[in-house]
């Protein structure tokens, strides 16, 4: 059974309102829907420590906010939840499961610096939240 | 008509895609025992061995979906591509650029964010190929007569998303995305999330055209609900994706929303399970033809992958499975249980059609025992990875490794029935290469000759 040039028109209308939403919320999520004031901002080293954490491709074992790999621990309260010397101690010896990536000390300070930025950002798993009765929740974290 | 060779480039995209998931499969398989034995191959660390694996099953889905484009259009829609000399080009470009990153990744030389481990400076040729893609698709489907049938609408879809969403996911370059971590990690997720639909509007394009060319009739295609259930996925992959984030600190309402939308996917399950006694009707009529076999498949892995995506996109849920291997189960279950199953079909419909002679070739034992080995395997390494994820979610001590010890019975069942996922689906993958190759010989009678 062919469509009409009718129901052409209303499948090419909805396609472009869905689009046109599509780059609305886009725009809305990169600028207010993610505003985090509450947030200092990342400093040089940090900045460093993140990019070697890429290089490293550390992802691929541990996670932030549960995103990541699986093959080691959550990192995102690594530094609050034992301590920055706890990291240090990790990154520089490894573990039966992680190698030690035989890093010079300014890249471990940096490497440290960056899990205290993140450890700064929230709490992961949130410890105080809210569910609502339709099953949606709320954090202690999140901006208001 | 176009001379063969011009018309069959996409056979050389599925048969490099073949590979791509043969050799794909074997790291996910050495992978799955780092996990359970750390010291297993210390020389190719899992940061190395996880992106190859995701890399090159990732590469299948896209490869196998670009080519039954770039071959359906000019063998069986009578478009002759607008430039098979521009397919060609993206065609070589992505086994340079291909190999580049995989010995990017053998090198350890990663610099990009999870998914794209990859120098950044290497998905430049990715994306100009892109675009080239979609220009050739574009102009060729513009010659079609008549209104789209709506796997047109999703191939299109999935080509201008798949462009938007990997821009996207490079925006992280953008000082302003790097001020904030929030921000920055939210537009991520948001990208993936996107970018996995507009992959699935490829894959499920591809569906939707071999269940009607096998139906014979387009019915199935140009339908009012094929329509609505096209928009639905679109405004899920819009509009759904920050299930991925419900636990990233972020505005209330951007979860609730999700959630919202999310729930709409239960139209689709109530489909699915008012169409049920009419899709295994169906079955049983087709039940000879690999390609409908492997459909059907994918319909079963649909209805599991979807109950499991609905219990997970209600935050209250997400809870307790976020940052879980149930999340592991959720991707290997539509990437393997759906994507692979649908582009399996897609490759047995294209050598049923383009072999006539060999209509029970593809249909060997072998195919047969291949084909239950990888669905029974597949069966089991999904429950243990919900099973370990369940563990991993209500474990509540405080230590990772006391937690991993406890869910170690399911990892070692996951590792495997991984093995054996992948030993089937090689036997599958062999007769499909080996058959494919033969489309290409030129001792082979070309099914759609050229008009006199």
């Amino acid at each position: 059974m062919r469509q009409s040039w009718g129901s052409v028109i209303k499948n090419r209308a909805i396609f472009s309102t869905l689009f046109v939403s599509y780059v609305f919320y886009a725009g809305y999520v990169y600028t207010a829907g993610t505003e985090a004031p509450h947030i200092a901002p990342i400093s040089d080293e940090a900045r460093h420590g993140q990019d070697l954490f890429q290089e490293h491709n550390c992802i691929a074992c541990h996670q932030f906010y549960g995103l990541g790999g699986y093959m080691g621990p959550d990192l995102t309260n690594v530094t609050s939840r034992y301590s920055p010397a706890y990291a240090r101690a990790f990154i520089m010896t490894g573990t039966p499961r992680m190698p030690n990536f035989n890093l010079p000390v300014d890249d471990v300070d940096a490497l440290v610096t960056y899990l205290e930025f993140v450890d700064s950002t929230g709490t992961y798993p949130p410890q105080n939240y809210e569910v609502t009765w339709y099953g949606t929740v709320e954090q202690e974290d999140d901006p208001q | 008509m176009m001379p063969k060779d011009d018309s069959l480039i996409g056979l050389k995209f599925m048969r490099l895609g073949i590979l791509a998931l043969a050799v794909g499969m074997f790291f996910g398989v050495i992978g799955g025992f780092q996990f359970l034995f750390p010291e297993f191959l210390r020389e190719l660390l899992f940061t190395k061995t996880r992106p190859l694996h995701v890399s090159l099953v990732v590469a299948w889905i896209f490869l196998i979906s670009i080519g039954g484009i770039y071959l359906y259009l000019p063998r069986q829609q009578n478009l002759k591509l607008w430039s098979p000399r521009a397919a060609n080009v993206h065609f070589w470009v992505f086994v340079v650029t291909g190999l580049a990153i995989l010995a990017s990744y053998l090198a350890g030389k990663f610099g990009g964010r999870e998914y794209f481990e990859y120098p950044a400076v290497l998905s430049i040729p990715i994306f100009l190929t892109w675009i080239l893609f979609g220009v050739n698709y574009f102009k060729t489907v513009s010659k079609s007569k008549g209104p789209w049938p709506v796997y047109y609408w999703m191939w299109a879809t999935g080509i201008v998303f798949f462009f938007i969403t990997f821009c996207e996911a490079y925006l992280w370059l953008i000082p302003y995305f790097r001020e904030s971590m929030i921000r920055e990690i939210i537009v991520q997720w948001k990208s993936y999330g996107a970018l996995t639909g507009s992959w699935n509007m490829l894959v499920y394009g591809t569906a939707i055209y071999v269940a009607s060319r096998i139906a014979g009739s387009e019915e199935t295609a140009t339908s009012k609900l094929a329509y609505s259930l096209f928009f639905l996925g679109l405004f899920n992959l819009i509009f759904g994706w920050a299930h991925h984030t419900y636990l990233v600190p972020s505005q209330t309402w951007i979860r609730t929303f999700a959630y919202m939308v999310s729930m709409t996917e239960l139209l689709i399950l109530g489909k699915i399970l008012w169409d049920w006694r009419a899709s295994l009707q169906t079955y049983q009529k087709h039940q000879y033809c690999n390609a409908y076999r492997f459909l059907f498949a994918a319909d079963i892995w649909i209805f599991i992958n979807l109950i499991l995506a609905l219990l997970i996109s209600v935050p209250a849920l997400n809870l307790i499975t976020h940052g879980t291997h149930i999340t592991v189960a959720h991707a290997m279950g539509s990437t393997i249980g759906i994507n692979t199953m649908i582009l399996l079909a897609s490759i047995f419909y294209v050598i049923r059609e383009e072999l006539p002679q060999h209509v029970h070739a593809g249909r060997t034992k072998q195919v047969q025992i291949g084909y239950w080995t990888a669905n029974i395997s597949l069966a089991v390494f999904f429950s243990a990875l919900v099973l370990a994820g369940l563990g991993k979610g209500l474990y509540t001590g405080g230590s990772f490794q006391d937690m991993m010890l406890q869910i170690r019975p399911f990892l070692l069942v996951f590792a495997v029935s991984g093995i054996g996922l992948m030993l089937g689906f090689w036997v599958v993958l062999w007769h499909a290469f080996r058959l494919t190759g033969e489309i290409l010989s030129p001792a082979t009678p070309d099914p759609y000759p050229e008009p006199a």
